[in-house]
């Protein structure tokens, strides 16, 4: 465990670094210098510190979400983006828009997780039928039925001049967090503890059905479990930094490398590293065209394909 | 005492497991032998919860299999299937710790931690212990499933065909280990065996079936018999006693 104390504190060290990057010059000396009371602080408490606190919680919370899917799904290719989960939440806020569009948050929250529960539920069904269970054939059953309620998304979102929200809905991007706008998010830090509680059910659910119901345990109610805690936490992601895609993906698989499957010994590394993951991505993203920013969705692509493709390479056969 | 009455299962029109009635004595090895689709994998998974029942029941001592908590059967019967891709990465020790989680729910005692330490080296898994599952061979595999099941400590273990995929030497030597634990442990093994020598040298007793039927139950002696044999297998099987062994020449 020494180890994991190691990993806090880089993500501490990251999490610093990310609070006093930006455009507008906080930093130790100013906030010293102004008395704590002036414009350095009120930027700090309003967008930087939020903002670095959105990260850590979409960061570990999509990257959890990964580990649950690959167990219940018992494919190393399952994560919300994969499985339909991210778009019926999207479709989900967007009906809701579209039928009642003074809903209070709640209840858009409600519409759109129980959407992306109803789905992934549906695609869980689809892979029963299945009698070709290869590993690829998993993912790509997915990305089509994503692909079909994209489709259906993107028409209504057309039809009803909300493509922009169906934008902001797609691409991660924390530039807009403050205060009062991302506390949402502590909500699936709340379903990602409640996730590692229940550890060890979806450790025994990855190894199946059978194994589950001769351990004694409702292997239903241990998939119902694990669907709607990544069901809410895709939907509360969505609606308050926008998707996060591929984190969900690599994550996992690349602990899975280190530590093996043991959700309850790799669950802890699985947020610190996704919340690290995402924290360099954002600090990256602000600093490499500054004083412009590259959407934190944009660097991941780049740094998540980079270590995908070093998975695929390096373990070809368990992954594939 | 394992008791099946009436046991029927159905998919549609197909009725796989036909009216099957079946005690099946506490102690010892019991061997389920038949040809392909006989519905003896079916029948295991009826006895053990995996499967509901279309009709019929199934009591475990005193244990209604439909009606008993899951746990609780958890903590009586156990089954192994043979799962062919082992998707998660586990260790030994996890895998087998993971057995007494009927008894824990999770939460390890001392207790626990001693009977998972036994149970790995009474299956000699001491050195691989810390290894993972998807490194291993196949005989170290389901040695290690094989400790799991032990660990959960369950009067009745089911296996589903456990020398499937395994050499002669790993599968002779995974038949001595369970007569061992059945003799050393005074446990109740029924095995799912394709291979009817086996069944014959190691078993107590021999249930047969045959398009979802039992044709004939009895001890080896009774079951190796030429004639037995050929209303089961519907093949003539020359059947030869060698060193107080009744072995059947099916390769010819």
């Amino acid at each position: 465990m020494p180890l994991l104390a190691l990993g806090v504190v880089a993500l501490v060290g990251l999490a610093v670094w990310s609070i006093f990057v930006g455009v507008s010059d906080v930093s130790l000396g100013s906030l010293l210098e102004s008395g704590w009371t002036d414009a350095p602080t009120q930027i700090l408490l309003e967008s930087r510190v939020p903002r670095t606190a959105a990260l850590i919680l979409a960061g570990s919370a999509m990257a959890v979400s990964g580990t649950i899917l690959q167990m219940l799904v018992r494919n190393r290719f399952a994560e919300p983006s994969t499985v339909g989960t991210a778009e019926a939440a999207k479709l989900g806020f967007l009906l809701v828009l579209i039928l009642v569009p003074d809903a209070p948050i709640p209840v858009r929250l409600i519409a759109a997780a129980g959407f992306a529960l109803l789905v992934t539920a549906l695609f869980l069904r689809i892979l029963r039928q299945l009698s070709l269970q290869s590993p690829l054939v998993v993912p790509l059953v997915g990305i089509l039925l994503g692909g079909v309620i994209n489709a259906a998304a993107t028409f209504l979102a057309y039809r009803f001049d909300l493509m922009q929200s169906l934008a902001t809905w797609s691409n991660g991007d924390f530039s807009m967090v403050l205060r009062g706008r991302y506390e949402l998010l502590w909500l699936a830090f709340a379903l990602t503890a409640l996730a590692y509680a229940f550890a060890d059910r979806f450790t025994v659910a990855g190894l199946g059905e059978d194994f589950t119901t001769n351990l004694g345990l409702d292997y239903r109610g241990v998939v119902a479990l694990g669907l709607v805690i990544v069901s809410i936490v895709t939907a509360v992601v969505i609606v308050t930094v926008g998707m996060i895609p591929v984190l969900g993906l690599v994550v996992p698989n690349l602990v899975s490398l280190m530590l093996g499957d043991n959700v309850r010994r790799a669950l802890p590394w699985v947020a610190l590293l996704g919340a690290g993951i995402v924290l360099a991505c954002d600090i990256a993203g602000r600093i490499v065209n500054a004083p412009y920013e590259v959407p934190v969705g944009t660097m991941l692509g780049v740094v998540a394909s980079a270590l995908f493709l070093y998975l695929l390479l390096r373990k070809h056969a368990r992954l594939a | 005492m394992i008791v099946a009455r009436n046991l029927t299962k159905a998919y549609g029109e197909a009725r796989v497991v036909r009216d099957v009635s079946l005690d099946i004595p506490r102690g010892g090895i019991t061997s389920i032998i038949g040809p392909n689709g006989a519905g003896k994998s079916t029948l295991l998974g009826l006895l053990s919860r995996l499967l509901p029942a279309t009709s019929g029941s199934v009591r475990v001592d005193e244990l209604d299999v439909a009606s008993a908590p899951s746990d609780v059967l958890a903590r009586r019967l156990s089954i192994l299937r043979q799962d062919n891709h082992v998707t998660a990465r586990l260790t030994v020790r996890d895998l087998v710790a993971f057995g007494r989680f009927p008894h824990s729910r999770g939460r390890l005692t001392e207790e626990d931690r001693r009977r998972i330490g036994e149970a790995i080296q009474y299956l000699g898994l001491d050195e691989l212990a810390d290894r993972f599952l998807d490194e291993m061979s196949g005989g170290q595999r389901q040695r290690a499933f094989v400790a799991m099941v032990l660990c959960q400590d369950t009067d009745y273990v089911l296996m589903d065909e456990p020398l499937n995929n395994l050499d002669m030497r790993h599968a002779a030597g995974m038949m001595k280990l369970i007569r061992r634990i059945v003799d050393d442990l005074g446990k109740t093994f029924v095995l799912v065996l394709h291979d009817i020598n086996f069944a014959s040298i190691y078993s107590d007793h021999i249930v047969a079936m045959r398009d979802g039927a039992v044709v004939k139950q009895g001890p080896p002696s009774e079951i190796l018999q030429s004639q037995v044999l050929r209303e089961i297998f519907e093949i003539d099987i020359p059947v030869h006693e060698i060193d107080g062994r009744r072995i059947g020449l099916f390769y010819v």
